[in-house]
């Protein structure tokens, strides 16, 4: 849950698949759990795809190819759409990812991921497309993710881009925090919009 | 600036936090049981009560079967999460609306006609089609579970601002064309992130003219195109159907409050990030064909040919059509259909089941298609009896179910098999979304009713 950003390298899990929803990152079926197990939701994670109907491994989905690891996850375009579903950003942490590469983020998911201490990182189209030719060229082809420099960069090409992060969640995801801390803190704020609302 | 949005969203900020979200106060969370319990979990941790319980509603709505609500619910791990609401509820002192409840139902359905949702407003849900509540003229989006633990704990989100957009659909709808194929409509145009980032106010002739259930079914499927939420300007409309429910303010309150509600309207020199107009004459009945809502086409169309998609999105595309069991450039029309749902937040308003039996008068369910009628709430089953709506379907060989979520996301046991078709009223078509394996194709209630009776993906014009 709670930990601490600095830098992260490591080796890529490739999804290239566009508008993956988070219907397929956690089914439904898995949201009736009533706490927050990160285990239980990070072995349920893509679980349609990552399993046959009889329950055993598809050796065909990413998460059973022995020759992808690592705490990336790289994804197209879109990633996180549809449901609001925390459970899904539970289950990317639950797994051990705690970057995901994209080149566009669905906005709640995204929010979600911030946090559970999972850092989204948004890449241009480029960059992506290059980063899933060097990892099908060579699945060990390690990205370094920079979070006090917000960078993100290719170890393969060297190629490197900026990432955006606002100045606070920098501060949070650096040292830790989550925004209840923050917001417990500022109550006399809050009443004073209520006064001045009511 | 000077948008509609800016001024809802403005009123609202507590403070801007220095390079970094707004702080924005919070006037109505909504909970159901699927998204909360660990929210509650964490409030128990920290040792904390939330801070504004009167402004905080809880309700059951996706686990809740659609049958024998009088029993205990048969699946243990469902009935344990709803059980999990109701104490936490009362754990914490929150209204909650239980099974049984006769203000039960699905809470997009059941915060406007109880009147809780209001013009001007603020409203979060652990849901993204919180986005529905909207259609009252209020700032209503979706959020996730940790978020739902900040708004308990300080009735304030952390959030970044969205940019502005203005969809107008001008001109007039053609008979047999609903609020549910503009809105699929306007998807297929946009995809499902064309408006990400965005929060958006729907205008134009087609908006003005729809009834608050229609606009309550174009806000609901904002979010499927990436929009954070979408809402319509509050007029006479809207205080006519919120005037007289159940919290909607009374007396003088009532006329201090439509006073400040005939305020919320963008300037007319409002200036929005995006702006896009679509002509009425366009839209036509719109079903998908494929597994995200933004694969929509006209219903006497056919599939895109693979060479019409992008380069990066034909992988997608073509898994998409596999799943579905289709061809590119074939036709929807006359597709064989098994199991046909009317229901859901987006789909289960008391003018949905109107429309579904003005195809159904007169004419027999088609044989082999199972079909789940499924109200929105008490209120709505209520309505559909008091209009004897429930004898005319009876009469057709349909039932009427007891409300919930139901089949839309199949949390209950309303469970399409896999393989089979669906033509479903609901909002999202995603793989395995109604079930494991299960084939969703999106339509409004008329092009549903249309395919109940026929047994095939048929255009309802050709029955009305």
């Amino acid at each position: 849950m709670k930990q601490k950003f600095d830098i992260i390298q490591s080796t890529c899990v490739p999804l290239p698949l566009e508008n993956v929803d988070t219907d397929q990152i956690i089914p439904a079926r898995f949201l009736k759990a009533t706490t927050r197990d990160e285990k239980f939701f990070g072995d349920n994670l893509f679980c349609d795809w990552r399993y046959k109907k009889d329950g055993q491994p598809n050796p065909e989905f990413v998460l059973n190819d022995p020759r992808y690891s690592g705490c990336i996850l790289v994804a197209g375009k879109n990633f996180g759409s549809g449901s609001s579903r925390e459970h899904a950003a539970w289950a990317i942490a639950g797994y051990g990812f705690r970057v995901v590469i994209s080149s566009f983020f669905a906005d709640i998911h995204r929010n979600n991921e911030l946090n559970n201490f999972v850092l989204p990182v948004t890449v241009s189209e480029k960059f992506l497309s290059e980063l899933f030719d060097c990892i099908k060229a060579n699945p060990k082809t390690e990205v370094k993710v920079d979070v006090p420099a917000q960078t993100v960069t290719n170890l393969a090409t060297g190629a490197s881009e900026h990432f955006d992060l606002n100045g606070y969640k920098k501060y949070c995801l650096m040292n830790g925090l989550d925004d209840i801390d923050f917001l417990l803190e500022s109550k006399n704020k809050i009443e004073a919009w209520e006064k001045a609302n009511a | 600036m000077n948008t509609l949005f800016d001024k809802i969203w403005d009123r609202h900020v507590v403070q801007i936090v220095e390079d970094g979200p707004t702080q924005l106060y919070i006037d109505r969370l909504y909970c159901h049981e699927v998204t909360t319990p660990q929210a509650f979990d964490g409030m128990r941790e920290r040792g904390i009560k939330p801070l504004r319980p009167a402004q905080i509603v809880c309700m059951p709505d996706h686990n809740t079967p659609t049958h024998d609500q009088d029993k205990p619910i048969e699946d243990p791990v469902s009935k344990k999460q709803v059980d999990t609401l109701a104490a936490n509820a009362a754990e914490f002192g929150l209204a909650h609306y239980g099974m049984m409840d006769k203000r039960n139902g699905i809470i997009h359905v059941v915060g406007p006609e109880r009147g809780l949702s209001l013009p001007g407003m603020t409203i979060v849900c652990g849901d993204s089609h919180t986005s529905t509540h909207g259609a009252v003229g209020a700032v209503a989006f979706g959020i996730g579970t940790s978020e739902v633990e900040m708004v308990m704990a300080s009735q304030c989100i952390l959030q970044q601002k969205p940019k502005s957009m203005r969809i107008s659909v001008e001109g007039k709808l053609d008979r047999g064309v609903t609020a549910k194929d503009v809105a699929l409509y306007i998807m297929s145009k946009m995809s499902t992130s064309g408006a990400t980032g965005y929060f958006v106010e729907y205008a134009g002739s087609v908006v003005r003219d729809l009834s608050m259930e229609g606009r309550l079914t174009l806000c609901n499927l904002s979010i499927e195109m990436g929009a954070r939420g979408g809402f319509v300007a509050p007029d006479e409309k809207t205080f006519a159907y919120l005037k007289g429910r159940e919290h909607a303010p009374k007396g003088a309150d009532w006329d201090k409050a439509v006073a400040y509600w005939k305020t919320l309207r963008s300037g007319d020199d409002a200036v929005f990030d995006r702006e896009v107009v679509y002509d009425a004459a366009d839209i036509t009945p719109v079903v998908t064909y494929g597994t995200n809502p933004g694969m929509g086409m006209g219903i006497c169309s056919t599939i895109p040919a693979l060479n019409s998609v992008p380069g990066s999105g034909q992988a997608s595309f073509l898994r998409s059509l596999n799943y579905m069991g289709f061809e590119p450039g074939e036709k929807m029309l006359g597709k064989k259909v098994d199991y046909v749902f009317c229901g859901s937040c987006t789909n289960g308003r008391i003018e949905d089941f109107r429309a579904f039996a003005s195809i159904a008068a007169g004419r027999k369910k088609a044989p082999g298609v199972v079909c789940w009628l499924v109200p929105g709430s008490w209120m709505v089953k209520e309505q559909i009896e008091k209009e004897g709506l429930d004898k005319v379907l009876e009469a057709a060989g349909f039932e009427i179910r007891q409300p919930g979520c139901s089949a839309c996301l199949a949390m209950n046991d309303d469970k399409i098999p896999a393989g089979c078709l669906s033509v479903s009223t609901s909002n999202r078509n995603f793989e395995g979304r109604q079930g494991p394996g299960a084939r969703t194709v999106l339509a409004s209630p008329l092009t549903a009713a249309a395919a109940a009776v026929t047994g095939v993906i048929t255009d309802p014009r050709t029955l009305m």
